[in-house]
C-alpha cells in the first residue's frame, strides 16, 4: 500500500497552495539536494505534464527551489526561494517538457557544483506525498515506506558484500535491496530499505568500505 | 491493516471501538509510536486547522488578486441573522472558504487530505463543533476518522486531482469530513461509511479545471460546496437514509472515472472553466502582469 500513515492524509502542515505541486515539489528538491549531499551551485528543473502546466501558479518553482536550499514544507521562506537562490549566486533554470511520462507530475533535477552532478527524477503521488524514480540513469523501485540508503559504487566484486556485513554487525535488517550498474566494472548502485534507522556512525562505516562513492538517505 | 472500508468497520465492530480508535491504534502500531506522540502530532494539525480559520476570517487576498475576502462577506451576512441554509452550514462553508483562501495567498495550512482540498474537513469541524460542544480530544478523533477514510481512498483510488480530477480531492475531503461528523454526533461506524458513500456519490465526476493553473477558482468554492454536502450528508445517514451503492464500491467507481478522465480535465488548466473565455482572459492578465514585474 503506497500509503501507510494517516499523517500522509492529514497533513502535511505545509504553505500552500497545492500538496502535490508546492508540498510535494519541495520534498522532490530536498530529496535531491540529500542525496547530493550539499548545497549545488546550479539545477536544471524539467517539469512534465500538470507540473509543466501550472508550475507558475502553484509556486512549483519555488517549492523545487526552496527544497534545493533545503527547506521542509511549513518554511515560510519558500515563497522567496529564487530570490535567496539568485542572492546565493545558484543557477537555476526551469524547462516546461512536453515528453510523455508515466505520472502526470514528474520532475527531473539536475544539480551540481562545478565538480560534480547528480539526475534525479521524483513524482508527486497525491497530498505531498513523493517518489523517487530514478537516480543518475539507474530506475528505482522503492516502497518509500521504510528507511533506505543509497549507495553509488565502482562495479568490482566484494562491494556488496562489505555492505550487508556493514550493516548486520549494527544488526540492522534488510527488507529490501536493489542493484543495478551501467556496465561490467562501471559505476553501480545500491538501493536498500531497512527496517532499522541507519545512524549517522554507521553512515560514516559504509563511507569508508571498499569501492563505496557515496552514500547517503533517500528515507529516514 | 484495513484495505478498505469493510475492513475497517470489520475491525471497529471485532473490538466495539470507534473508527477514530482503528484509525489511532493502527498508527501506534505501524510506526511503534505512543499513544501521547499519535494524539499530540494531531492535535499540532487541529492547531494549525485553527490558525488557518482563524486568519482567513480576518480577511486575506491571494497574489493574484483572484480570491480573497469572502469567508468574510458570508459571516456579515450570517451576522445579519436571516440566512435561507441556516447558521451551521453557512458558518461550515464561510470555515472552508477562509482556509482554501488562507492557503491560496501561501499561508500555512494542513492538508486534508490534500491543500486544494484543505477547507472541508475544518470547515465541517469548526461549524459543528459550535452545535456539539466536543472536548478537546473528540475533536483530535474527527481528524483520525476523517483520516482512516482518507487513508482507503488515497491506497485503492486517488487523492491527487492531476490523477483523479477534483472528486479525487474535494470529494474525498468532503466524504472524509462527512464520516467524521457522522462519528462526532454519536453516529455508529456504519452510519459514517454511508455518509462517506453519500458525499462522495455526490461528487462523482466533479473535474479538476483551475483558472491560470491557480488553486483558487474554482477551489474555493468548491471546497464550500464540499463542507456543506458533508453536513447533508451526515444528516441523511444519521436519520437512517443508506446508500443503495456500498461505500467502497462507490470509490472504486471513482477511481475508475478519473482514469476516463481526460488529461485536459487534470489539474493541466487547458480545459473546463480554465478555457472558458473568462477564464483565458484571467490567466494572460495574471501572466501577463508577473512578465511585467520581471
Amino acid at each position: 500500500m503506497k500509503y501507510q500513515s494517516v499523517f500522509d492524509i492529514i497533513g502535511p502542515v505545509m504553505v500552500g497552495p497545492s500538496s502535490s505541486h508546492t508540498a510535494g515539489a519541495a520534498r522532490i528538491g530536498r530529496a535531491a539536494r540529500l542525496i547530493y549531499g550539499k548545497e549545488p551551485t546550479w539545477a536544471t528543473i524539467h517539469l512534465y505534464g500538470s507540473f509543466a502546466k501550472t508550475y507558475r501558479g502553484h509556486g512549483t518553482d519555488l517549492a523545487i527551489v526552496g527544497g534545493l536550499l533545503g527547506y521542509d514544507t511549513d518554511d515560510d521562506r519558500i515563497r522567496f526561494a529564487l530570490e535567496t537562490a539568485k542572492k546565493q549566486n545558484m543557477k537555476i533554470e526551469f524547462v516546461e517538457d512536453t515528453a510523455a511520462t508515466d505520472h502526470p507530475n514528474t520532475a527531473r533535477v539536475k544539480l551540481g557544483t562545478k565538480d560534480s552532478s547528480m539526475e534525479l527524477v521524483g513524482i508527486s503521488i497525491g497530498g505531498g506525498k513523493v517518489e523517487i524514480t530514478e537516480l543518475n540513469g539507474f530506475e528505482l523501485r522503492m516502497s518509500g515506506n521504510k528507511p533506505a540508503i543509497l549507495i553509488m559504487h565502482n562495479d568490482r566484486f566484494g562491494a556488496i558484500a562489505s555492505v550487508t556485513q556493514i550493516l548486520a554487525q549494527h544488526e540492522i535488517n534488510i527488507a529490501h535491496m536493489e542493484v543495478s550498474r551501467k556496465d561490467v566494472g562501471k559505476d553501480a548502485l545500491m538501493v536498500i530499505e531497512t527496517d532499522q534507522n541507519v545512524e549517522d556512525d554507521v553512515m560514516l562505516v559504509l563511507e569508508h568500505a571498499s569501492h563505496i562513492n557515496r552514500v547517503s538517505r533517500l528515507i529516514n | 491493516m484495513f484495505r478498505n472500508v469493510a475492513e475497517l468497520l470489520e475491525q471497529a465492530n471485532a473490538d466495539s471501538i470507534s473508527i477514530s480508535e482503528v484509525m489511532i491504534r493502527q498508527e501506534m502500531d505501524i510506526h511503534q509510536r505512543s499513544r501521547e506522540e499519535v494524539m499530540g502530532q494531531m492535535e499540532r494539525n487541529l492547531e494549525i486547522m485553527e490558525e488557518a480559520v482563524e486568519r482567513g476570517l480576518k480577511g486575506v487576498t491571494s497574489h493574484s488578486g483572484l480570491t480573497g475576502n469572502d469567508a468574510v462577506l458570508l459571516q456579515q451576512y450570517m451576522d445579519k441573522g436571516n440566512t435561507l441554509s441556516g447558521h451551521l452550514l453557512l458558518d461550515a462553508v464561510s470555515k472552508a472558504v477562509a482556509t482554501n483562501e488562507v492557503n491560496a495567498a501561501m499561508g500555512m495550512i494542513c492538508a486534508t487530505p490534500t491543500a486544494g482540498s484543505a477547507g472541508c474537513v475544518p470547515g465541517a469541524l469548526f461549524a459543528v463543533k459550535e452545535r456539539l460542544h466536543p472536548t478537546r480530544e473528540q475533536m483530535v478523533r474527527f481528524l483520525f476518522t476523517a483520516g482512516a477514510f482518507g487513508f482507503v481512498v488515497a491506497n485503492n483510488a486517488s487523492i491527487s486531482g492531476a490523477e483523479g480530477g477534483c472528486q479525487a480531492e474535494v470529494g474525498s475531503a468532503a466524504a472524509m469530513a462527512s464520516a467524521a461528523v457522522v462519528e462526532m454526533a454519536g453516529g455508529t461506524p456504519e452510519q459514517s461509511a454511508e455518509a462517506f458513500a453519500i458525499t462522495l456519490k455526490n461528487m462523482l465526476g466533479l473535474v479538476c479545471d483551475p483558472v491560470a493553473g491557480l488553486v483558487e477558482v474554482p477551489c474555493i468554492k468548491r471546497n464550500a460546496a464540499g463542507a456543506s454536502n458533508a453536513i447533508v450528508s451526515a444528516d441523511m445517514a444519521l436519520a437512517g437514509i443508506t446508500s443503495r451503492i456500498p461505500c467502497d464500491e462507490v470509490i472504486g467507481a471513482m477511481y475508475r472515472i478519473g482514469r476516463s478522465m481526460p488529461s485536459a480535465l487534470r489539474e493541466t488548466a487547458e480545459g473546463g472553466l480554465a478555457a472558458t473565455p473568462t477564464g483565458r482572459r484571467l490567466a494572460d492578465m495574471i501572466y501577463g502582469i508577473t512578465k511585467e514585474k520581471e
